[in-house]
């Protein structure tokens, strides 16, 4: 690891202002964040550590969904009461991911700014544009099993790795920021991540220092919720491919995918063929799909896993 | 690091101090280059530590994880790395009574923080109930990743009695059981390469008083 300095924010505009100090970051459970450092992928100059922030509560919001705090863990998310009654899509994603360790250390606020796990993010030895900008893309021609299929670009094919996030989108989450003025501000979950293009180093649409408060759901959406996962192993991998949805008796729903683009990917416009079953969605939901020789059997899985979804849905 | 290292004689310390020596024959010309061009290292800051109920204070690099503070500052050396990247499990550790990896968790994160190694579990004279049934039941055959498993197994059962949900939970509604499904599923972020699972599926059976 590259030598830094660590400090324990006392409030999170305080958080911010620190975060605005060139090589400066943000440290939450950092499970994510110390791997990516001992292999210097990440080189912080400077910690700022925001667990004493008090931002490890949930709570009801006025408009009757959840505010759940930035710090709050993974496991203490996916074991409340009301997100596994109203919200259990949430749940389900959340215990599909990582391990009962990790789940304990890992925050929502550093879930939903996990980095990639692109082979060639984590080889320093390899041309990404996304650990270092203009340096090419060795994933492109190279081996991309795991890789995006769609909403990729020339620069990157790089996936989100979470599954917390697809249930985030499809639930129409809200994360919540402060900035190193004070001013807050709500961002739309579909508005949060970005897609590469030619800057797949920039991965949110947060701005410098700005500090992640909360993610708040809206009112239940009612339906059945399900998170199916596909991947190499039974539990502790990866999604190659998996499908969040949240399906209503008369067949109507939504649905988000992970593990196919560098964020959630859900097209709202093909929620509307939700009745006609799963061909029909993911022809609009992939119309636009890219794959390489390596991952193309994806778009046949997205369709597969997103049918089993459903079944899964009308059964229960 | 400023901490000596004091291990009575052994078979890994005469490999450690004689891996050290040759490496010490070679190094001297590039070490002299490379220290004008390293960044020199951050100071040293506080932090306490409940490790096995009794409190530390140490000064530590803020680059030290909780991991190697247990090994190399405190020599509590049943706490194992693996992989060091939170993908085997062998450092799980029990932080105010929650399993973490303790390989990705920086000493500094943990202040004041209230730490269960497997030293701390039992003793040889007096074993925790889990390390007598792994004992039991051959839960292991090197015995690298037990710790891990032992402290991770401890969790679990405890994890399972709170009702915290699992990816294999048919109803996230209902309190899980401690069904031989449920703990392979959970303590699937523990990695025994000699490939004791069933043994320790076993172990864990019993002390859940379940069926593995």
């Amino acid at each position: 690891m590259k030598p830094f300095t660590y400090e324990r924010a006392r409030d999170a505009v305080a958080a911010a202002r620190a975060a605005t100090r060139p090589g400066a970051k943000f440290l939450a459970g950092g499970t994510n964040l110390l791997d990516l450092m001992k292999i210097e992928v990440e080189t912080p100059t400077h910690l700022i550590d925001v667990q004493d922030l008090k931002l490890d509560r949930i709570e009801k919001t006025r408009e009757g969904g959840l505010r759940i705090g930035a710090f709050v863990t993974n496991t203490a998310l996916a074991a409340d009461e009301r997100v596994r009654r109203d919200y259990g899509v949430l749940s389900r994603a959340i215990v599909a991911g990582a391990s009962g360790q990790l789940r304990n250390k890992a925050t929502t606020a550093g879930n939903l700014l996990q980095r990639t796990r692109c082979p060639y993010f984590y080889d320093t030895n390899m041309a990404c544009n996304k650990r270092k900008p203009g340096s090419g893309c060795s994933a492109i021609g190279g081996y991309s099993r795991q890789l995006a299929v769609v909403g990729s670009s020339d620069h990157c094919i790089a996936t989100n790795p979470s599954d917390m996030n697809v249930a985030m989108r499809v639930l129409d989450a809200v994360v919540e920021t402060v900035n190193p003025e004070g001013r807050t501000r709500a961002i739309p979950i579909a508005a949060f991540h970005r897609l590469p293009g030619n800057t797949p180093h920039i991965e949110t649409t947060l701005e410098p220092g700005e500090l992640i408060t909360a993610v708040t759901l809206p009112r239940p959406a009612g339906g059945t919720h399900v998170y199916e996962k596909v991947r190499d192993r039974a539990s502790y991998a990866f999604a190659l491919v998996s499908v969040a949805a949240v399906v209503q008796k008369d067949g109507s729903g939504r649905v988000a995918v992970g593990g196919v683009a560098h964020k959630p990917w859900r097209v709202e416009a093909a929620e509307a063929a939700m009745p006609n079953g799963a061909k029909a969605v993911t022809a609009t939901l992939l119309a636009d799909a890219r794959p390489t020789g390596d991952n193309e059997f994806k778009v046949p899985l997205v369709e597969r896993t997103l049918a089993a979804a459903i079944s899964q849905a009308r059964t229960a | 690091m400023a901490d000596s290292i004091e291990f009575t004689v052994s078979r890994r310390g005469m490999i450690v101090g004689g891996a050290a020596t040759a490496m010490a024959a070679s190094a001297p010309a590039e070490a002299q280059t490379r220290k004008s061009t390293m960044p020199a290292d951050p100071p040293a800051m506080p932090v306490t530590l409940k490790v096995n109920g009794k409190a530390h204070a140490l000064s530590l690099d803020p680059r030290t994880t909780l991991l190697d503070t247990l090994r190399e500052h405190l020599h509590l050396t049943g706490t194992k790395k693996g992989c060091d990247h939170g993908q085997c499990g062998a450092c799980t550790v029990l932080v105010n009574g929650q399993r973490i990896n303790s390989c990705l968790s920086l000493a500094l994160q943990h202040d004041g923080d209230s730490i269960t190694t497997i030293e701390g579990l039992g003793t040889p004279d007096k074993l925790h109930p889990m390390q007598a049934a792994f004992v039991r039941h051959d839960g292991y055959q090197c015995g690298y990743c037990t710790p891990g498993q032992i402290c991770s197994a401890v969790a679990v059962l405890d994890e399972i009695k709170r009702g915290v949900p699992s990816h294999v939970q048919a109803d996230l509604n209902a309190r899980p059981q401690a069904s031989g499904i449920e703990m392979r599923e959970r303590m699937s972020g523990n990695i025994c390469r000699c490939g004791a699972y069933s043994n320790i599926a076993d172990a864990m059976a019993e002390v859940a008083g379940a069926k593995a």
